[in-house]
């Protein structure tokens, strides 16, 4: 019986790395533009206006507080109701990079509080324009701060993008929901689903792990 | 082979409830156009369905409280094994923990949903869910705990060994009323995914917040109801232990200037 399972699912291997190119596609557009985006963001949250950042402050409080899977049913059947009409996958293209855009912004925005103020005073006395300010001292030295936790961001979004299979787009783990219904061995088509994504993160994890290393070495931290 | 009688039974749900949805998705022009921007947004509705999300919000509150007290329990054990010298205990602990956090809650979720009842455990969905939950955030509590035992600093063991503690009595004493100061704040960020991932048990039917909100939409055809609705439930829980996390670290800052005094 096992081994009728196992030709069954080898012949859903088309199916499953449609879906494997589908996470990854989705991931990797919206994680392109979310970064730009956030890191934008973030530069406006710290640039000093109040409104500005007050402004980018509700907005990432509010994608923060609410669950990934209501803010895609929204953009999914709310935005067609003022007039924009949305397939599957921009949909789910806009919800991920939204969701990442506000929380690569706070950590960008973490990353530039923690440049001493200093270093702004001696760009400033320098001359520096308020771009070669930003381009050539803050970023630089926020950068060793944002990386970690930028990483291990980048791992969130890849298993965030899980959930868009709610709204039928078919990535890996809605493979995983159909193949089911044929195979009825859900710990056998689940495990593989894990091991796709397992595949896809597991490098990124250890990259962030890594660089939180670097950085508590380049802090002089002890390592316990 | 014979499926069982339960399973079947909520997936069928499952597939008319996501043919209902699709057909919502794929032909919107199926169903009543209603006016654009939201203008005949109806409250009177929501007022009609307020019971049902005020039940969604109640059992959203308990099934997440319950799941972060299994979350603790599974955290504990395996930060204590994490922690071990011994290569028996540990890897095990390690792999458990990358495990789960290189892949997503809902896969996780589907594996015990379809697999469960494979090993003969045909449970509720709802219990599948707590279990899904807890043992998911139990990794990242163990994570949590384990950074805040790691971040007590080396001298206040070594203090510990000269006063002739024993291992146990340096970690009730020593180590652990430290730690416990760092892990709270971490901790009731956690408890923040915890409640935002519950959502997701809506998709394995279990009648919680987004569920009452997603019976809304289907029913009446009133998405916009429905999940703002939900979100505005969703964001007064995030406020609520935002709060509680801004208070806690507050007292907790406090402290050691009290003790230092």
């Amino acid at each position: 019986m096992i081994w009728q399972q196992l030709q069954s699912l080898a012949g859903s291997y088309p199916l499953a790395v449609r879906g494997l190119g589908m996470t990854v596609m989705l991931s990797l557009i919206s994680l392109v533009l979310g970064t730009a985006l956030g890191f934008g963001l973030g530069i406006l949250r710290t640039g000093g206006n109040r409104l500005i950042s007050s402004v980018i402050g509700a907005w990432v409080d509010l994608i923060r507080g609410t669950p990934f899977l209501v803010q895609i049913f929204l953009i999914f059947f709310i935005l067609p109701e003022f007039g924009i009409e949305l397939d599957a996958f921009t949909a789910g293209i806009i919800a991920l990079t939204n969701l990442a855009a506000c929380f690569i912004c706070e950590i960008v925005a973490a990353g530039i509080r923690s440049v001493p103020t200093g270093q702004v005073e001696a760009a400033l006395a320098s001359g520096l324009s308020r771009w070669q300010r930003m381009r050539q001292v803050v970023l630089p030295q926020a950068m060793r701060i944002v990386l970690p936790p930028l990483v291990g961001q980048y791992v969130l979004l890849i298993k965030d993008s899980s959930v868009v299979s709610a709204i039928g787009l078919t990535d890996l783990t809605r493979v995983g929901w159909l193949v089911v219904q044929r195979v009825p061995n859900g710990l056998l088509v689940f495990f593989l689903v894990g091991v796709g994504y397992f595949i896809v993160c597991y490098p990124l994890i250890m990259l962030a792990r890594r660089l939180e290393r670097r950085m508590g070495a380049a802090h002089g931290e002890v390592q316990l | 082979m014979a499926v069982p009688a339960r399973l079947c039974c909520s997936r069928l749900r499952y597939s008319l409830f996501a043919i209902r949805y699709s057909l919502l998705a794929i032909r919107p022009s199926l169903f009543p156009r209603r006016a654009p921007m939201l203008e005949n947004f109806s409250f009177r509705t929501i007022v009609e369905y307020l019971p049902l999300f005020g039940q969604g919000l109640i059992t959203t509150v308990w099934l997440s409280a319950l799941s972060f007290a299994g979350a603790l329990a599974v955290g504990i054990v395996l930060a204590a094994m994490n922690l071990q010298r011994a290569q028996l205990f540990r890897i095990p602990a390690k792999a458990y923990i990358d495990a789960v956090r290189a892949t997503p809650l809902l896969a996780q979720l589907y594996f015990l949903y379809f697999g469960l009842p494979r090993l003969g455990f045909v449970l509720p969905e709802l219990v599948v869910g707590i279990l899904a939950l807890s043992l998911n955030s139990g990794a990242y509590v163990a994570e949590i705990i384990r950074a805040g035992i790691l971040s007590i600093p080396r001298g206040q063991v070594e203090a510990g060994v000269a006063s002739g503690m024993t291992y146990v009595q340096r970690m009730r004493l020593v180590i652990l009323p430290q730690a416990f100061k760092v892990t709270i704040p971490p901790l009731l960020g956690q408890a923040i995914v915890l409640v935002k991932d519950s959502a997701l048990l809506s998709l394995i039917s279990v009648s919680e917040l987004t569920r009452a909100g997603q019976l809304l939409a289907s029913d009446r055809f009133m998405p916009a109801e429905g999940f703002i609705t939900i979100a505005a439930f969703y964001l007064l829980l995030y406020y609520c232990l935002k709060g509680l996390a801004g208070l806690s670290s507050r007292w907790l800052g406090l402290q050691p200037a009290r003790s230092s005094t």
